[in-house]
């Protein structure tokens, strides 16, 4: 599965602001811990302010703040901020009525392939996620392990 | 707000079976009683310790249940936990029934030596589907296929 760069800055964002929603986070805070534009994450985060997911914080220190609801959005709720996440056939207009069936069936598997990955992106909230990447930092001895 | 500790989780007792029909809130409402009955025969009544039906208390009220069992060699699988029903009451979610049931039938399922759990679930089921995964639960490596029958 391929994410858009800017399906991916969101997630790496809003993961970020949601896993303490007291803390503001500057687009370059962001951008330098993932090693990412922090141009192209500024576009983001326009769109997640006006999404409502995150709130921008003016003045000296500004930057950004988690606004959403971390046990009801879900990755596929920021994901299609930026994307629709189907997958494209690049099927030619030009083919014979011949070719139909080979065509459909290929793409009747995609569309199944496509279902499975909205069920389970559509099923993990920023909590759950949230929960795993702390289970995660403290298998690796980074943090002490809460629930 | 009620508190985890006000939670209390038990096996199911044959004096359920009215109040559970009630919670069940999946499949259609004719078949439930004698659906129903028949899991109480198998994982009530049974005595069986790899049969799991607990149900969850709130001041004495039932509002939640989780049934599970242990199957083993199905499907090429050595011995593991499957969860195949799991109902709480509408005024009782978001307060931590689903995973007090969970965690207590999952420490059964521990004793017994089991080390995995798993389920199955419609995948427009986002509500239960978002719960077992909050639980930890990812997808496994088992795919369900199936057709209609020409």
């Amino acid at each position: 599965m391929k994410l858009n760069k800017g399906s991916l800055f969101a997630l790496f964002a809003v993961l970020e602001l949601a896993s303490d929603s007291r803390r503001q986070l500057s687009t370059t805070d962001i951008a330098e811990k993932y090693g990412i534009s922090s141009h192209h994450l500024a576009k983001v985060m326009r769109h997640l302010v006006h999404a409502g997911l995150v709130q921008a914080v003016r003045g000296v220190g500004g930057g950004y703040r988690f606004a959403g609801n971390v046990s009801r959005t879900t990755l596929l709720d920021v994901i299609q901020l930026f994307e629709m996440l189907e997958s494209e056939l690049d099927v030619p207009n030009h083919g014979s009525k011949a070719g139909d069936p080979i065509v459909a069936e290929l793409k009747s598997i995609t569309r199944e392939i496509d279902e499975l990955t909205k069920a389970i992106l559509d099923t993990i909230t920023l909590e759950t996620a949230l929960k795993s990447t702390r289970k995660r930092s403290a298998a690796a001895g980074d943090i002490p392990s809460r629930d | 707000m009620k508190t985890r500790e006000s939670i209390a989780i038990r096996s199911a007792l044959p004096s359920d079976l009215d109040i559970i029909i009630a919670l069940d809130e999946v499949g259609p409402e004719e078949e439930k009683p004698s659906y129903w009955r028949g899991i109480f025969d198998h994982y009530v009544k049974g005595g069986k310790k790899d049969r799991i039906f607990l149900v969850a208390e709130t001041d004495g009220t039932v509002v939640g249940f989780i049934v599970g069992e242990v199957r083993a060699w199905e499907f090429g699988s050595p011995p593991c936990g499957w969860v195949f029903a799991l109902g709480v009451s509408p005024k009782s979610r978001g307060k931590g029934v689903g995973q007090r049931m969970f965690e207590e039938i999952c420490r059964r399922l521990k004793q017994g030596n089991i080390a995995t759990v798993r389920t199955m679930v419609d995948r427009n089921n986002k509500e239960t589907l978002s719960f077992f995964r909050s639980q930890g639960l990812r997808t496994g490596r088992y795919i369900e296929l199936e057709k209609e029958i020409d």
